[in-house]
């Protein structure tokens, strides 16, 4: 099994977390542990790892292209969130989405929320839970060929997108 | 603020709860940040004054909050920060804080809300013993009432977003403070320790940390807030705490089975001191602390008041005894004054029962 961090050595290191009830495993290799300071007797270790106070993830691209990249709202740069292992504001993450997806995953092991949802926010929760359910659907349909009912579905999702927007811009 | 008001008196905790022979208190922290405004530690002053502003004016028309006090970590003396930080009302990060951070504290100290520490809102539910849903119900109550009159930054995907992204989700951190001398004396404590961390919970100790921990207090808590609902977290945290109290109580029947004297030397040599010693090491008074605590629970010793470890574990700590005495007092000072209230208070715990044995 080859280590999730850079994917090329061989994972001797696992740690393992409890996630809906069954059990899932980060792995690692010894010198990506060791780089990232994990005491494996430590129970912080795969907070701290994912935190970026290791080695670069190779998930992550390149850093000449997305050095200077910094959030439209906040101006935090990556590299401030490198350093600091903090966030500058909500927006945040959808600037720096790509390289925080497999932060997110490999700490939480899940990458979907399903806890309170504040008042203000079911309607667009429920939008959002019932567009992944749908690109399921869809996914589901293509891959057996059904292309009618694919089409149907994309409708469907079509619509659902089209509420969103009106929502976002409220009528008069 | 006046923090002399809190020495003065039990916080909520400390009374006994479920199962609280082991489990001290139950915690709930939620994070949660206003849409409107960078994190706390990004935003510059104006920004933070800003949402510490309207939040301590928001927070006390609250229904939850009513009787509360409030302060900005400016306005508060070192001294007054330590109090508090004592008394697990504030984090250590807060503390270091000043102008645009602040912290709101209701009466009964049940309900502690940071401002601006890490994020906008640390809000915080403390019960006595193992009652986790109590605490997260309380916390999910007074969030919703904040709901109604900020927006907070929330991704129907990632949840309530948070300054680290080890708190996105939920935002909920459920913890337990346990008291495991047995696990400590059969050296069972390090192999429960990485049995937690493997099944992705945390384990500190209070006072230190490893199998070194001053007092055998731990605290456990969940560390994944994303994809699963406050209330599973709640349920399995709730487990595992109940079966390490399983584990600890028959860790310390075993201890008794085979060697009875050793408890009861143990016990009552804690008492001992406690009831007598002139000079007092932080350490030291917490290592006995907790050895009567186990004579306690384990009906070798009575003591009237049951509370009264709970509270002298605070009332002991430095600020406490320097709020206490009115003034700043060297180390060796602090040692002899330790000594002095816990012998008071172990005393008068003690001589109630002797003299209603003897009516
Ligand atoms: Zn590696
Ligand atoms: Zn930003």
């Amino acid at each position: 099994m080859k280590c999730e961090v850079c994917k090329s050595a061989e994972a001797t290191i696992h740690l393992t977390q409890v996630v809906d009830g069954s059990i899932q495993k980060v792995h690692l290799c010894e010198s990506c542990a060791a780089e990232s300071g994990v005491d494996v007797n430590s129970p912080m270790s795969i907070t701290d790892i994912l935190l970026g106070l290791g080695g670069e993830p190779a998930d992550l691209p390149p850093p000449v292209k997305s050095g200077e990249r910094s959030c439209p709202r906040c101006h935090l740069r990556r590299v401030d969130f490198k350093k600091s292992g903090r966030l500058g504001c909500p927006e945040c993450y959808e600037a720096f989405a790509e390289e925080l997806a497999p932060v997110i995953r490999a700490m939480h092991r899940n990458e979907q929320h399903r806890g309170k949802v504040p008042e203000r926010e079911q309607e667009r929760m429920q939008n959002t839970l019932q567009a992944a359910e749908l690109k399921n659907q869809l996914e589901a349909a293509v891959s057996r060929e059904d292309y009618e009912e694919a089409a149907q579905i994309r409708d469907k999702l079509a619509a659902l997108r089209a509420t969103a927007v009106n929502e976002q811009e409220p009528s008069p | 603020m006046n923090t002399g008001q809190y020495i003065e008196r039990s916080s909520a905790w400390m009374p006994s709860g479920p199962e609280s022979g082991v489990a001290i208190s139950s915690r709930v922290r939620l994070a949660r940040n206003m849409a409107d405004a960078a994190f706390p530690g990004w935003a510059g002053e104006e920004d933070r004054i800003r949402v510490w502003e309207q939040l301590r004016d928001l927070l006390p028309a609250c229904p939850s909050i009513k009787n509360y006090q409030a302060a900005g970590m400016d306005e508060l003396s070192g001294l007054d920060k330590q109090i508090l930080f004592e008394r697990h009302l504030i984090s250590r990060e807060l503390a270091e804080r000043s102008r645009g951070s602040g912290v709101v504290i209701r009466d009964d100290e049940v309900v502690a809300v940071m401002i601006n520490e890490e994020d906008h809102i640390r809000l915080q539910c403390i019960r006595p013993g193992l009652d986790i849903a109590a605490a997260w119900k309380e916390a999910d109550a007074l969030d919703s009432e904040i709901e109604g009159s900020v927006d907070f930054s929330f991704s129907p995907q990632l949840g309530y977003l948070t300054a680290c992204p080890s708190n996105v989700g939920t935002g909920m951190r459920a913890s337990v403070m346990l008291h495991v001398p047995g696990l400590v004396l059969t050296k069972e404590i390090n192999a429960v320790v990485k049995g937690m961390a493997k099944i992705g919970l945390a384990v500190r100790g209070l006072w230190g940390e490893g199998s070194e921990a001053a007092g055998n207090m731990f605290q456990v808590s969940n560390q994944m807030t994303l994809g699963e609902s406050e209330e599973d977290i709640v349920d399995q945290l709730e487990q595992i705490v109940q079966e390490i109290i399983e584990h600890e109580r028959n860790a310390r029947w075993r201890v008794l089975e085979a060697d009875e004297h050793r408890i009861h030397d143990l016990a009552g040599r804690a008492y001992g001191i406690l009831a007598h010693a002139h000079i007092l090491t932080s350490k030291e008074a917490l290592d006995l602390l907790s050895d009567l605590r186990l004579g306690v629970d384990m009906g070798i010793v009575d003591l009237r008041n049951e509370c009264v470890i709970n509270e002298l574990l605070i009332l002991s700590q430095p600020g406490h005894l320097q709020k206490q005495e009115g003034r700043k007092l060297k180390a060796t000072e602090r040692d002899i004054r330790r000594a002095e209230l816990i012998r008071e208070r172990i005393k008068a715990s003690k001589n109630d029962l002797d003299g209603k044995e003897h009516e």
